[in-house]
């Protein structure tokens, strides 16, 4: 079997297109590329779809914790230190016994139980209050003279947010906010290991990574190819908010302009 | 392990529970907190010593020994951890066998890779097939540990390079100025004063530890993680003088906020060690506790 073949039979694998059995034995290098890379697919889904929802949640976040409103402050407040006090691990798992005993209740939480919905929902919380702490800090930094700047111009409410504060926070937070997207990439990993079944093993990458070191034996295949496959995603991440990191800075003159400094931290939560 | 135990079906309310939360499994689970705890106290700093010996190695002179240690640290960038926790625990596994495959076996004929199989020799085996049950946890715990001290070791390496970056070169110079050699000028002088400058990054990779811990469960240790899985689940009356439906949501709500004390625990006292650590250095920290700094 060419390599060809294997990409149409194992391309699009993890989403129940193509050939229904895995392969069983005498692995090809080809099969396994194909096969993790097919996976991918899944991280790419939940990465994606988890930070631009999140997103707007993480801004509702930093402003609800920069409230004066007690309530509201308290309520973000605790949201983010659920969300970044408990462990990604511990928390999928939490959400899928949840749904499933919620399934009994109503037959509404069906979807809840499935990966799909279910672990995009607790990874839009849990980047969402990683990335809002991440925000508040921006908006406590926000220079004071570029607001009394815009209360001067008669700006305020909405569009002195909307004008002024917000392009502000983003700038000041899109480096620790570009790393906060690493990291969230690399946590859809969990997903398949913590509850959520993969369903006729349509898994994600490390979940046929794991597939070929347990039916080999020999973990110096696939997850080198897993590695090579994360730190391309990486890359492309790093380029894409490089990106938009310039658009935000185009205002400043060359010598100011943040540049994106990624740190090397850890990429667990 | 109450004396009004013995006849569970008798029981109901507060002292059902109080039965049902000590029965034989149960305290299991309590003893794996401890294994979360032991993991953590022999981690902490097996990793800051894997990591101090990166960031030692990274600074060397000796191009070789830079770029081992340079390597070290720059390995863990870019691919998720719990792809190295998974890779690292085969990995170690079968290099530690393989060793004893060369030492113990040297007249074995043909490869250990045979096809998709991974075969050592019966003597080389870790643990032997004939040791008793708990040679294999403590095998299974210590390369746990192993892998994550060098997974964390790196992060801590990482930081440590930082902090030695960090302190100011004036304080060098003026230890050079008064004679000190490089060994006394490392010891005296930059070692010292660099925990000032790690501590933020070791505090937070103290956090990420802690988080990381529920991972054992994924190395096949059993670990609370595995505990709150078995307990949890629904329980028939045939099996268990404790019938249950699924409980495994409450089980994982608890260890939820078991991490969320334990997370708001470290945070008060690293926020103490942190002002502690502060005073008397020439940082803007140390200056605002008064002194003569």
């Amino acid at each position: 079997m060419s390599c060809w073949e294997t990409i149409a039979d194992y391309g699009l694998r993890s989403l129940g297109i193509g050939e229904r059995l895995l392969p069983r034995d005498n692995f090809t290098l080809c099969q396994q590329v194909v096969l993790i890379g097919s996976g991918m697919l899944w991280n790419i889904y939940f990465g994606l779809i988890s930070l631009v929802s999140g997103f707007f949640l993480a801004t509702a976040l930093a402003l609800g914790k920069a409230s004066k409103v007690r309530v509201l402050r308290k309520l973000a407040e605790w949201v983010i230190f659920l969300f970044r006090g408990s462990p990604l691990f511990i928390q999928f798992f939490f959400a899928y016994f949840l749904f499933l005993s919620l399934k009994g209740v109503s037959p509404v939480f069906d979807p809840f139980s499935s990966a799909w919905l279910g672990a995009a929902l607790v990874l839009f919380f849990n980047t969402a209050a990683y990335s809002g702490e991440i925000f508040y800090g921006a908006l406590m930094s926000v220079p004071k003279g570029e607001v009394e700047a815009a209360d001067a111009y008669g700006l305020s409410g909405w569009p002195r947010f909307r004008r002024i504060i917000w392009p502000t926070l983003l700038r000041l937070s899109w480096p620790a906010y570009t790393n906060e997207a690493i990291f969230l990439f690399h946590a859809t990993t969990l997903v398949f290991f913590s509850g959520f079944p993969a369903w006729q093993q349509r898994g994600d990458a490390l979940y046929y990574a794991s597939y070929f070191a347990d039916k080999t034996f020999n973990p110096f295949v696939p997850y080198p190819i897993l590695a090579g496959y994360f730190i391309l995603l990486t890359l492309a991440i790093v380029g894409v908010f490089g990106i938009v990191n310039r658009r935000l800075n185009r205002h400043l003159p060359q010598e100011r302009r943040a540049r994106l400094r990624l740190r090397r931290g850890p990429l667990l939560r | 392990m109450f004396a009004f135990c013995t006849d569970p079906e008798t029981l109901s309310g507060l002292s059902w529970l109080s039965c049902y939360l000590t029965t034989g499994k149960h305290l299991s689970i309590y003893v794996s907190v401890g294994t979360v705890l032991l993991l953590l106290a022999i981690t902490a700093p097996a990793a800051l010593l894997f990591g101090f010996g990166g960031a030692v190695a990274a600074r060397s002179p000796l191009p070789p020994l830079a770029w081992a240690g340079r390597g070290y640290i720059a390995i863990v960038r870019g691919v998720p951890d719990i792809a190295f926790f998974l890779f690292f625990v085969i990995a170690l596994d079968q290099f530690l066998e393989w060793l004893r495959h060369e030492w113990k076996c040297p007249d074995w004929e043909g490869s250990v890779w045979q096809g998709s199989d991974f075969v050592v020799c019966a003597e080389a085996k870790l643990p032997l097939s004939t040791a008793a049950g708990w040679v294999h946890d403590v095998y299974g715990f210590a390369v746990a540990v192993l892998t994550f001290a060098i997974v964390f070791g790196a992060f801590a390496a990482n930081v440590l390079y930082g902090a030695m970056r960090a302190v100011p070169r004036a304080q060098l110079e003026t230890a050079e100025a008064y004679g000190m050699t490089r060994r006394q000028i490392f010891r005296r002088i930059l070692v010292p004063q660099m925990w000032v400058y790690a501590l933020p990054g070791l505090s937070n990779l103290w956090m990420v530890l802690v988080k990381a811990t529920p991972l054992l469960f994924l190395l096949g240790v059993e670990d609370i993680v595995y505990w709150a899985r078995e307990l949890g689940g629904a329980k028939t009356p045939r099996f268990t003088d404790y019938p249950h439906p699924d409980w495994r949501v409450w089980y994982f709500g608890a260890l939820l906020v078991f991490y969320l004390a334990f997370t708001r625990l470290s945070e008060v006292v690293l926020a103490r060690l942190t002002r502690r650590l502060a005073r008397g250095q020439a940082t803007l920290g140390g200056a605002a506790q008064g002194g003569s700094a």
